[in-house]
């Protein structure tokens, strides 16, 4: 474990230098279109970050002395999050030109970030778990306020900021609680001191506060204010970016720490969850029903799934890690695409997201309108599209656990959440035409969103090969 | 208690002398301080030169890059420091990893020489 083992980090490595040569590229050149080349080149270092992480295979290994994991959980949210990413930037590119707003420093900033989370889902230490965090969040940070001319924008941007500055003030109180009763800050030695025995009620704050600090970035009600705020106010397909990548990274990053670091205290933190999961789902479903934005509703839409991620979590098994990585795959897909089309949303010129704005698409386009139908059900979990298998693997690790009584917070939750998204469906189909929108759509867009639908139907065809994939991955934390 | 918390015991020592003559020095001052208070002595304390406005006003932004620039670099020489007295345990890698953070700090450097962020017209 004492070696660097530089190959390990392989995929960060690139990100990282990558990052860091696209932000020379970018301040040596001028103008828009270097700064869409900067963007272009973004997406290739993250594709081929991407190809790395995918042709990773073999056994655990460690680098960095033993602080850096890659294993099958990393691989499979990296392959996820960084092809992910790189769809986002392309997405982003239209949007950015038409703000005035595709300055160089956005791709680059965006690899940050996705370097970020790359070391969060590879932390095997609680030091270099808070410094992938804090990465990821100060990139985030930026973004949010990316659009400094507007004050909605920047407001999304402060209040991240400091209710993101809390949360990591929370997660490191907790580590150095962690730290002085476990006596240590390696995952396996914390784990190996909980062999022992109980570590104490001091342990158990440190162990509650350090949830509670991961709880604020994946959004998990109570923890999540600022969500809603930080959707609407963010540029679009930034916005986009917060509902995807970084979602996937801070709920592994949550499975890693629960199963890697403190697995043997499960009957400990598993009522937490179990608490964060009930109320995630509930507000999810209820605070969107009120909603007239699209963006805002997403975010509720976000919360709720979070909350269906975490029933898996709270399972506290192989199974139940390997149900959250399958539901933030799929996740992952719905939401780039239906991201691709609110991008799209323009009328006059101007950007819209009102849900009204919606009203009649079905009679000037139909494809985009039936597509967009699906996601939604998708969403909502109606078989057989992915959406339902997402669901259909957490409630059966949450089964096989007996959370009888989460299972049917969930199953209400699920039922009140379908009433948003169907009438989203409702909305495009019946209502009486709204002006159209500025046509056509644009390439990029058009296949994300025909390309996701298309995915999230064919899923139920053997899923693709992600079941397998994330049972493998998981597989590392089978007792 | 256990061997483990007894190592503690001097921070809470500490911890016990400073709470005691915080509030010792704060009574102190009460009770027996003179108190002639005039308009020079409650005004707010600007360094240099006289107190002329309200402490929330509107400063250049330039003030806070120059801020954050020399605490970025005042960083540096803090963990410079340690590295270069313990230079001769360390070796190879320790002298890489160094080289390795340095060049990130001079590639931010560029960064916002570039971007005219020294340049105070």
């Amino acid at each position: 474990m004492e070696t660097l083992n530089l190959l390990a980090a392989g995929p960060e490595l690139i990100l990282a230098a990558g990052a860091i040569i696209l932000l020379m590229f970018g301040v040596f050149t001028k103008g828009e279109s270097a700064a869409v080349t900067t963007l272009w080149l973004a997406v290739g270092v993250l594709v081929l970050a991407g190809i790395f992480a995918y042709a990773q295979t073999g056994d655990t290994e460690y680098a960095f002395g033993g602080v850096f994991v890659s294993d099958g959980v990393s691989r499979f949210a990296n392959v996820f999050m960084f092809f992910g990413s790189a769809v986002v930037l392309i997405l982003s590119r239209d949007y950015m030109i038409r703000a005035k707003s595709m300055l160089f420093e956005f791709p680059v900033l965006v690899l940050f970030a996705v370097l970020g989370m790359a070391m969060m889902v590879s932390s095997a230490d609680l030091i270099s778990l808070y410094v992938g965090l804090e990465l990821q969040s100060l990139s985030l940070y930026v973004l949010a306020a990316f659009r400094r001319d507007s004050t909605r924008s920047t407001e999304a941007g402060l209040k991240y900021f400091v209710l993101g500055a809390l949360s990591s003030g929370l997660l490191l109180y907790g580590s150095s609680f962690v730290y002085g009763y476990a006596g240590s800050t390696e995952f396996v030695a914390i784990a190996e001191r909980l062999k022992d025995g109980d570590a104490g009620v001091g342990f158990l704050i440190g162990l509650a506060l350090v949830i509670a600090g991961l709880a604020f970035k994946i959004s998990a009600a109570p923890f999540h204010m600022w969500t809603p705020d930080v959707y609407e106010g963010a540029p679009t397909p930034i916005t986009a970016f917060f509902a995807t990548a970084p979602k996937v990274a801070a709920s592994v990053l949550l499975v890693r720490v629960l199963y890697g670091a403190f697995g043997e205290v499960a009957d400990h933190w598993w009522q937490i969850i179990w608490f964060l999961s009930a109320a995630s789902m509930l507000v999810g479903g209820v605070a969107a029903i009120g909603q007239t934005d699209i963006k805002r509703l997403m975010a509720y839409s976000s919360i709720g799934h979070m909350g269906f991620a975490m029933l898996g979590l709270a399972a506290g098994t192989a199974k139940g890690a390997e149900s959250v990585l399958i539901y933030l795959a799929i996740y992952l897909v719905m939401n780039i695409g239906v991201f691709a089309f609110i991008l799209s949303m323009r009328r006059d010129g101007v950007h819209v997201t009102k849900i009204d704005d919606l009203a009649g698409l079905w009679k000037a386009d139909g494809l985009s309108t039936f597509c967009l139908g699906v996601l939604m059900f998708s969403l909502a979990g109606i078989p057989p599209l992915a959406g339902f298998w997402a669901k259909f693997y957490v409630f059966q690790a949450a089964v096989d656990a007996g959370l009888i009584w989460l299972l049917i917070v969930a199953v209400a939750g699920t039922v009140i959440s379908c009433f948003y998204y169907l009438r989203i469906v409702k909305i495009m189909v019946f209502d009486d035409p709204a002006d159209a929108f500025d046509g056509p759509m644009l390439i990029e867009n058009r296949l994300t969103l025909f390309g996701s639908a298309v995915l999230v139907f064919i899923f139920v065809v053997g899923g693709l090969g992600v079941p397998e994939m994330a049972a493998e991955a998981a597989s590392v934390f089978a007792k | 208690m256990d061997a483990f918390l007894l190592e503690y015991l001097p921070i809470l020592i500490f911890m016990g002398i400073a709470i005691a003559l915080g509030l010792v020095f704060i009574l102190a001052a009460a009770i027996a301080a003179p108190s002639n208070p005039d308009a020079e002595k409650v005004s707010a304390y600007e360094c240099g030169f006289n107190a002329f406005d309200d402490a929330r006003m509107k400063f250049d932004v330039r003030f806070y890059l120059v801020a954050i620039l020399f605490i970025i670099f005042d960083l540096e020489a803090a963990f410079l420091f340690p590295w270069a007295a313990s230079f001769g345990q360390i070796g190879m890698f320790g002298f890489w990893s160094m080289m390795v953070f340095l060049g990130v700090l001079t590639i931010g450097f560029i960064y916002e020489w570039r971007k005219g962020a020294l340049d105070w017209e």
